[in-house]
């Protein structure tokens, strides 16, 4: 377990979260690399078939990310992105997997430093749970057998 | 790959003679979809595979199976469609290489087959039964930011006389493995969690049929280790998790001992009865809808008026023309005290689904259909629109919130456990 390091999900938003992850790189920050970005346009693009299928191909975790209320590029978006988030956790509960593999989080263009610290806390976070149940041979069912 | 010159053979594609009677009573094609089965029919015994692999139409049929019942030839169109969907996709599945399935058409961006393959894989343990302790079904969740459509909002929707008389509220005794009779649940609960906007309430019917059977003096099992039975995957196509589901289903049952199953999912039915028998190891218990479980114990149930109620009945498509059982839930209303039963125009086995389709395409047409059905439901007068099946209610439901129609189709609709219980509780 000691070598074991979670896969991680990360969707962020073309104009903010993304923007975060820039500013975080640009200025060198340091934070865990155990994740995949995937970029939208907006956070309400974000539906429960993109995060369920994350967990069904083995994501150990994953991370809605969207600009802070009010700031959203397309005024209302993230607020859409609540309700998604709504109805997959509901869901994500029904099916067993532990809440705490799944996160949302506002982090705006210029706050690269939160970036880093979101994706390091939820990257711990995610190890200490350690493989999702779903992921099969690739993280070794053996940890949760 | 799929074997057309058999699989003309076997659903009898070769008999079409070209009438287009199945076109001309297709619910979708009559609401202006370019969609055409007699095209279908006609294209297995003429083209090669690729043509009808890649023909993004097959995703529009509901499988109702209204075109089988008037096809002159006896030609299995449902069947055929489920076939032709394998092949679909098989190739969507070689296209889109080890990354997975591809569901195109999906009107809810394949969440819901996510969940089903999810259930699938042995590695999690659901918790899908929270709803047994709790009094009443869970309240939808709404996001913080959530708002109500304007219609919503000066509609409520009609009070649940269920759960306003607190019924459901009282102890449901339940078995998780091992008993006589298995009332099998279905993804109910999953419904409801996953369609906080519709405010949805499909678990009341799950819970009065608990509810009716503890009455009856039967503690059913309900399993925490039920899966989705795999019905939509099967229709999408998707065979090979449709497999796994019916395995583990399978396995499931035959170990808790069960000597009847009884479900009060329409789908489920189809896919235990149908679906599932070249799975059956040993003797399959006998396996029946709700309905027909309490039309066998009407007589031992104190039913009393629970108010005068003028209904009217939905045939869901997998119980009426898929399996013959258009008697049972009409001889239950009519044991019914107080329940006035007033019939559609098209009932029975010329009744219109509710147009969901399994999740393979919702479209503007299948609105249609939806509005049309509603409406003819309203024009019987009729308060209640009491379905057997709780994904009719779903698909209603969703018609319903047209936040432009809203006034003119909305109905009360129920399980019809829930008039049941209703007057169990007034006895
Ligand atoms: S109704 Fe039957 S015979 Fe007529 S076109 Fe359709 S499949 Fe062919
Ligand atoms: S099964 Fe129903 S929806 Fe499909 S072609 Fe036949 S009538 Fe149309
Ligand atoms: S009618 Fe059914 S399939 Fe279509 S959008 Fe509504 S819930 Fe989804
Ligand atoms: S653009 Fe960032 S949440 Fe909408």
């Amino acid at each position: 377990m000691s070598t074991w390091d979670p896969n991680i999900v990360v969707f962020a938003c073309n104009w903010c979260s993304y923007a975060g992850a820039d500013t975080a790189g640009v200025a060198r920050l340091q934070h865990q690399p155990h994740f995949r970005m995937i970029r939208v346009m907006c956070s309400g693009r974000i539906q429960p078939g993109f995060v369920l299928r994350a967990f069904e191909k083995g994501a150990d975790g994953v991370l809605v990310s969207g600009c802070h209320f009010g700031d959203c590029h397309y005024v209302f978006g993230n607020e859409r992105a609540v309700e998604q988030f709504e109805k997959t956790r509901n869901v994500v509960r029904l099916l067993g997997l532990e809440e705490g593999r799944l996160r949302l989080e506002w982090i705006s263009a210029a706050e690269g430093k939160r970036f880093a610290e979101v994706i390091d806390e939820f990257t711990d976070q995610v190890r200490a749970l350690g493989p999702s149940p779903l992921a099969g041979e690739r993280a070794g069912a053996a940890a949760h057998a | 790959m799929l074997d057309l010159t058999q699989t003309a053979k076997e659903t009898r594609a070769w008999a079409c003679y070209d009438c287009g009677k199945c076109t001309a009573t297709c619910p979708v094609a009559r609401a202006g979809a370019p969609y055409s089965p007699r095209r279908h029919v006609l294209a297995t015994n003429r083209h090669p595979p690729q043509e009808l692999a890649h023909d993004g139409s097959l995703a529009s049929c509901l499988t109702c199976r209204l075109c089988d019942a008037r096809c002159p030839a006896q030609v299995a169109y449902t069947d055929l469609v489920r076939r032709l969907r394998e092949l679909a996709h098989r190739a969507r599945s070689e296209q889109a290489g080890p990354a997975g399935e591809l569901e195109p058409e999906c009107p809810h961006g394949g969440a819901l087959q996510s969940v089903m393959r999810m259930m699938g894989k042995r590695s999690t343990q659901q918790s899908r039964l929270a709803w047994l302790a709790r009094a009443e079904p869970p309240s939808p969740v709404r996001g913080s930011a959530g708002k109500r459509s304007d219609f919503a909002a000066v509609n409520p929707p009609p009070t649940p006389s269920l759960e306003a008389k607190g019924a459901g509220s009282g102890e449901l005794k339940t078995e998780p493995e091992r008993g006589q009779v298995f009332y099998w649940t279905g993804c109910t609960m999953y419904y409801d969690a996953f369609f906080p906007e519709l405010d949805l309430a499909t678990l009341r019917g799950t819970r009065a049929a608990v509810a009716l059977m503890n009455a009856l003096g039967i503690t059913p099992i309900v399993s925490p280790n039920e899966r989705c039975c795999g019905h939509d995957l099967l229709w999408n196509g998707d065979r090979e998790n449709f497999e796994r589901l019916a395995r583990q289903n399978v396995r499931l049952v035959a170990d808790s001992g069960a000597e009847l199953l009884v479900t009060s999912c329409a789908e489920c039915l189809r896919t235990w009865k149908l679906d599932y028998v070249p799975f059956f190891a040993g003797r399959p218990p006998r396996m029946v809808h709700l309905t027909e479980f309490l039309t066998e114990n009407l007589a031992a149930l104190t039913l009393k008026p629970d108010g005068q109620r003028r209904v009217t009945f939905q045939d869901p498509c997998r119980l009426g023309r898929h399996l013959g059982l258009y008697e049972p839930p009409r001889q239950v209303l009519a044991a019914l005290p107080g329940v006035e039963l007033v019939e559609m125009r098209r009932h029975g086995p010329a009744a219109i689904c509710c147009a969901g389709g399994t999740w393979s395409n919702c479209d503007r047409f299948a609105k249609q259909v939806q509005v049309e059905r509603l409406r003819e439901a309203r024009a019987t007068g009729a308060t209640v629109l009491v379905t057997a099946c709780p994904k009719c209610q779903i698909h209603f439901r969703c018609a319903m919130n047209d936040p432009k129609l809203g006034g003119d189709i909305e109905i009360e609709l129920r399980d019809i456990a829930e008039l049941v219980a209703d007057a169990v509780r007034a006895s």
